[in-house]
């Protein structure tokens, strides 16, 4: 069986007829063709597939297409705004938060997220925040500093 | 600009694709008529097939092929293995790319299936009915040396007997060993420890893959691939598909890290060629995370051990190990070097060691093949001197840092030869401790900690020295020990019209950064702006032949044939600046991409200018060639041997066995740093995997064989919430040798930060009794350790 | 990695729920996913069809009356977490669900679905068990409640039958103190041992006490020796810990263990934990 599933993706509306299993991160590479959205992991572990539905972040992994029908999705592609990236990339760039950058993306969103719920969060709250998203190859320590570096920047433009 | 860029912590350049998202991996890449593979891997450790029925899975909706291994044979060899261990009796194991008769660890392949779509693909393979008879299986490296342990093997691949699971006995020696163990035996001390190196799972975070499309109206093939050393793979693909290497094209697009489990070359790869082949048409095939658990090499899994013959004021006089090196079930691609060559041949440390015999057994397991993880040999040979100081120091009631600086090797500038035969380039081992312990008051820490425990939390310190050899490496010593290869490096330089500069090098980063390091290096050479310089790599059909990004050998090596190269473009630039100037070369001078004529700066031309000309070629002089390139393969005369002092603080919950690392300080001396950012994220990023493997990281077998820790739900990785931030500073000694003076530093916070942690929690715990825990230290082990000393 | 293929159906209230699942034997209900999907995708569960409830928004809020806190099935972890009306009136729960898995996962997965899998290394079960938590459930036969020591009845096993629906988590908001302190397994943020304590106090002397311990057994704890030990008492740093010290042996003998927590080792320092969150609780408690 297939059910109708329409989400948009980046401001995007895609449709389809998906088998319930789909998972949203399958909807998003395959069908949205927007393949910055990682799949690391098969336990909901490691984040690189965060998304954000409706401006809330989700493993999209761990969500099933037809639960975001109707939905409005958020990827890293989103993100910046035409050519102007988004000060969280900005920081990610400036401060070396990132090296394969294969968790950047999940990575960028969980921060996203971490700042929406906390527009200026001490050291360990970023890193709480960050919790739910793994990096073989930063140590996490300019990753850090990259948050705290985009919610100044965000305060200020505030 | 050029006096500057050299040192300069600038953006990278790979950045803005990567944050973006835009990025393509190998998994990213779809292609019209892709087709999805799936493997079905063994579920037992060890175990003879009876019977495989492919029926239903090939009657499944979408499916296009399903394949065993008897429909293999003769279309892909056996995976080869490319570190011939010479003098060590090497037995090389069949490594069939699809399992026929017995498996012998649980990812083995048994069968793939190729569908229209990958869930598809998915639900055939449990259509397959594969039958087992099972073996007895044994996955501990000590236990599978022992005389009773079940036989993995009976024949290598040339038909000689395989004994005792044994695939190598190697052996490094130097000085009387016998001797300074009798003399310390007898007025002197002789400590022992037994060291157990566990087993590793690298994560990259991107799992491995392929795509491989092959054209059969040219018979050429294009394989995308996951890999840290594209022009290997097209060498060993060449040889296992027997698709000539002219119609090869291995691309590495972008690849999510590697750790050194993206050296070796895998079945599964070259299964995704053969179904290309096949079908004729382009095939997917990327691992999940679990497979990657089962079926991607580990690292690590020693058995060390390990004896230390000293003088009653701390001298050490001598060193003797016995190593059980769990192999796996197969000899990985460069498998053998690791615990040998890249260990044994380190034993002698930042240490002056008058004698030293190490025996390393290479032992085949149950287990996923064990291969080259960050550090590679040399954290296992860095922890091994790092822990029997400590263990020596707490002996004699000396503090660590004395003893290490009673045997430490003095300041050296160029060339030291130690036991092992090796020549370190440059070094000052015990300035590097000096400044470390300053610049973390070790003193006032320990001043802390003679204070006793706070609320049952003990404060603990632990140091660690280490050297390490990269920068690999003479090809001339690759051949003589046995490494199948070269281990030069390449880069082409080529200048444009417009002053514009592609480079194209044979090494294949996957996030180390050196499109901008590499770029800095032309910048500072030549003068241009490091933004007007484009790094091409990973594609064997645009690049130049290289060996790959794996050792912290990239920049060591190829950063030096990039620098050669631009050299030349200078030295040709300055002749053709020279003609139009109308001057001699002799009287030219350059500076900062200006070609002047000495005394008259004014009279000058810019590289730009001069690409220009070499381009249009309207006014060269005689006998000069058009164009503006250079190449070079550069063969290193020597290793190179980064250095450093590592100190960690950790608080250990006397009640719970929670250890809790709240401070760490690497010192690192990786000689003139190109980008003093990115050295640090190589740090930072280094330090914290080796913490994991003193803290949470360890893969487990069952005695069946299974895979305890199979997912990231039981293997604990570290965690931005669980780390304290890393403090990194540097000393700076050039490698006497290197065009550029430089070292290198991928490695260098994974060799030094297991030990240190390890000594730190180990120095906590002094006070209750505890002398050693094996790693990982799960609460329960630091806990039980605790209470066993307590009962003592 | 696939789930096995199932059938889809999507409730728009909890009446049209139950006639899917009447219609549907053995049919999953799909809330958050974030117990559910996991298994499907590992093929552990391989349910002929998902009821998908996760839209139905009766299910979804919290409200605050009669002295207990009424959540819906729905709510999430992160709306429990940041509530004010959870923080002031049932701290534990408040506590406890943060320290489930992750942001993203507190986001999507919700308390009932927690509630429904009951997996015994999940914290929210520990809290509502010391907070004497009841469960409303729509069945058939009508609506019933069932108090927490009756709903969870095993490992992965809880009183919902067949055409049971999870509708709501009623909490008493008590005028007491509570807290939750968690061993997280660092893999997989499970409780490797979790400690829950609620404490009423009247003039420094303890009036009632309640503790569980979540992790280290098929279905969290009630610690009857330690509430026994508290109750009456003046409480004192040394009084909690003497207190505390009897956890251990509150958790019977058949203890859960693994390659990274062994039973005897979660028993050994149980009485830390649940020390810890006692004293927290007496903090708050005033």
């Amino acid at each position: 069986m297939t059910v109708p599933v329409r989400i948009t993706v980046n401001g995007r509306p895609v449709e389809r007829d998906v088998e319930p299993r789909l998972l949203l991160v399958h909807f998003i590479r395959v069908f949205a063709e927007q393949t910055g959205t990682k799949i690391g992991c098969d336990t909901s572990q490691c984040g690189a597939c965060t998304v954000l539905i409706d401006g809330v972040s989700a493993k999209s992994c761990t969500t099933l297409a037809v639960q975001a029908d109707g939905s409005s999705v958020t990827t890293i592609e989103g993100l910046s705004d035409g050519e102007q990236l988004h000060p969280l990339q900005e920081s990610f760039w400036n401060k070396h938060g990132l090296q394969c950058g294969f968790c950047t993306p999940g990575m960028i969103l969980a921060s996203h997220e971490l700042l929406r719920t906390n527009a200026s969060p001490s050291e360990a709250e970023i890193r709480h925040g960050l919790e739910g998203n793994m990096c073989r190859c930063t140590g996490y320590q300019n990753i850090v500093r990259a948050v705290r570096d985009a919610a100044e920047t965000m305060a200020t433009a505030k | 600009m050029s006096s500057r860029i050299f040192g300069s912590g600038i953006r990278r350049r790979e950045d803005p694709r990567l944050i973006t998202g835009s990025a393509l991996y190998t998994h990213d890449i779809t292609l019209p008529g892709m087709a999805y593979a799936v493997m079905l891997r063994s579920s037992h450790a060890h175990a003879r097939i009876t019977r495989i029925d492919t029926d239903r899975a090939a009657a499944a909706p979408g499916v296009l092929a399903v394949y065993t291994g008897a429909d293999i044979e003769g279309a892909l060899q056996p995976v080869p293995c490319a570190w011939l261990l010479p003098d060590s009796g090497l037995k090389i194991a069949p490594y069939p790319c699809i399992a026929r008769d017995v498996v012998h660890y649980t990812g083995d392949i048994v069968a793939v299936v190729v569908a229209e779509e990958l869930p598809q693909a998915h639900d055939a393979v449990e259509l397959i009915e594969a039958d087992y008879e099972p073996l007895p299986a044994v996955t501990d490296p000590e236990q599978a040396a022992g005389a009773d342990a079940p036989q993995l093997h009976a024949k290598d691949v040339n038909g000689d007997d395989i004994a005792g699971n044994q695939a190598f006995h190697w052996t490094v020696a130097g000085g009387d060993v016998d001797a300074a163990f009798a003399e310390a035996e007898a007025d002197g001390v002789v400590i022992k420890e037994r060291i157990l190196q566990q087993r590793l799972i690298p994560n990259a975070m991107e799992p491995r893959g392929a795509v491989a499309q092959y054209n059969r109206a040219t018979g050429e093939l294009t394989l995308w691939n996951t890999t840290q050393n594209p022009h290997i793979v097209r060498f060993l693909c060449s040889v296992v598909t027997g698709i000539p290497e002219d119609k090869l094209r291995v691309i590495a697009p972008e690849v999510g890290g590697g750790f050194g489990s993206k050296i070796a070359v895998y079945p599964a790869d070259f299964i995704t060629v053969f179904c290309s082949k096949q079908l004729g048409r382009p095939v997917k095939w990327i691992e999940t995370r679990s497979e990657n658990y089962q079926a991607t090499t580990h690292g690590r899994d020693h058995v060390q051990d390990v004896e230390l013959a000293a003088t009653k004021d701390g001298r050490i006089t001598g060193l003797r190990c016995t190593v059980h090196a769990g192999m796996g079930a197969y000899l990985s691609t460069a498998a053998p070097g690791i615990p040998t060559i890249l260990h044994g041949l380190m034993l002698s440390g930042c240490y002056t060691i008058p004698a030293l015999k190490e025996d390393v057994y290479g032992v085949y397991t149950n287990g996923v093949p064990v291969e080259a993880y960050r550090g590679a040999g040399r954290p296992e040979a860095t922890f091994m001197l790092e822990r029997l100081i400590d263990v020596l120091a707490g002996e004699l009631g000396m503090d660590p840092a004395d003893v290490r600086r009673r045997n430490f090797i003095p300041k050296f500038d160029d060339g030291h030869e130690v036991i092992t035969t090796l020549n370190y380039d440059s070094g000052d081992y015990p300035g590097a401790l000096d400044k470390l312990l300053d610049h973390t008051g070790y003193q006032a820490l320990r001043e802390r900690q003679a204070a006793g425990p706070s609320n049952g939390k003990y404060l603990g310190l632990g140091l660690s020295s280490y050297v390490e050899i990269c920068g690999l490496g003479p090809s001339q010593v690759a051949g003589a020990i046995g490494f199948q290869g070269g281990l030069w490096e390449s880069a082409i330089v080529r200048f444009h019209p417009t002053g514009k500069v592609h480079v194209f090098i044979g090494a294949s980063p996957h996030g180390q950064g050196e499109e901008t390091t590499f770029a800095q290096i032309v910048a500072s050479e030549i003068g241009v702006d490091a933004g007007d310089v484009k790094i091409f790599h990973g594609d064997t059909d645009a690049t130049p032949m290289g060996w790959g990004t794996y050792g912290s050998r990239t920049t060591a090596v190829g950063g030096a044939a990039l620098a050669l190269a631009v050299r030349k473009i200078r030295d040709k630039a300055k002749v053709l600046a020279a003609h139009l100037l109308e001057a001699s070369v002799e009287d030219m001078d350059y500076e900062d991409g200006k070609f002047f004529v000495k005394g008259s700066p004014d009279k000058s031309k810019t590289i730009q200018d001069i690409a220009l000309m070499a381009n249009v070629a309207w006014d060269l002089p005689e006998g000069m060639e058009a164009g503006l390139e250079a190449s070079t393969f550069y063969d290193p005369p020597n290793f190179v041997f980064p250095y450093g002092a590592h100190l960690a603080v950790v608080e250990v919950d006397a009640a719970t066995g929670q250890v809790d690392l709240t401070g760490y300080t690497a010192l690192d001396d990786c000689g003139p740093q190109i980008n003093p950012v990115i050295v640090e994220g190589q740090v930072h990023g280094g330090v914290v995997q080796g913490i994991g493997q003193a803290l949470w990281e360890g893969a487990a077998y069952d005695d069946s064989g299974q895979l305890v820790t199979g997912s990231m739900l039981d293997y604990a990785l570290p965690r931005a919430d669980l780390l304290p931030p890393i403090d990194v500073i540097s000393t700076v000694t050039r490698s006497p040798h290197h065009p550029l003076g430089v070292k290198g530093i991928g490695e260098a916070g994974t060799i030094a930060s297991t030990a240190a942690v390890y000594n730190a929690v180990i120095d906590a715990l002094k006070p209750l009794g505890v002398k050693r825990i094996d790693m990982p230290f799960t609460p329960e082990r630091v806990w039980r350790a605790i209470q066993e000393a307590k009962g003592s | 990695m696939f789930a096995a293929n199932f059938e889809y159906h999507r409730a728009g209230s909890v009446a049209e729920a139950r006639q899917l699942l009447a219609a549907h034997p053995g049919a999953k209900l799909l809330a958050g996913g974030h117990s559910l999907i996991p298994l499907l995708k590992l093929r552990l569960a391989a349910p002929e069809a998902v009821i998908d409830i996760g839209r139905i928004g009766e299910l979804r809020g919290i409200s605050n009356g009669g002295g207990a806190l009424r959540i819906g099935a729905l709510t999430t972890h992160a709306e429990i977490a940041s509530s004010d009306a959870v923080k002031s009136g049932a701290a534990a729960l408040a506590e406890a669900a943060g320290l489930i898995g992750d942001p993203a996962v507190r986001n999507r997965g919700t308390i009932g679905g927690n509630v429904a899998h009951a997996d015994p290394a999940s914290d929210l079960p520990t809290v509502l068990i010391a907070l004497d938590a009841t469960f409303t459930v729509n069945s058939p036969d009508g609506e019933r409640s069932v108090s927490a020591a009756d709903f969870f009845q095993g490992m992965m096993a809880t009183a919902l039958g067949e055409h049971d629906i999870l509708t709501a988590v009623n909490v008493p908001a008590g005028g007491g103190g509570s807290a939750y302190v968690k061993f997280s397994h660092p893999a997989s943020r499970y409780a490797v041992v979790g400690a829950a304590a609620s404490l009423t106090v009247a003039g420094g002397t303890c009036t009632s006490a309640s503790v569980a311990v979540g992790g280290a057994t098929a279905v969290p704890a009630r610690c009857a020796s330690v509430e026994a030990a508290l109750a009456g008492q003046a409480l004192s740093a040394d009084v909690i810990a003497a207190a505390a010290a009897a956890a251990g042996g509150d958790l019977g003998d058949d203890l859960l263990g693994d390659v990274f927590a062994s039973g005897d080792y979660r028993r050994a320092v149980t009485p830390v934990y649940v020390q810890r969150a006692l004293a927290a609780a007496a903090e708050r408690a005033g």
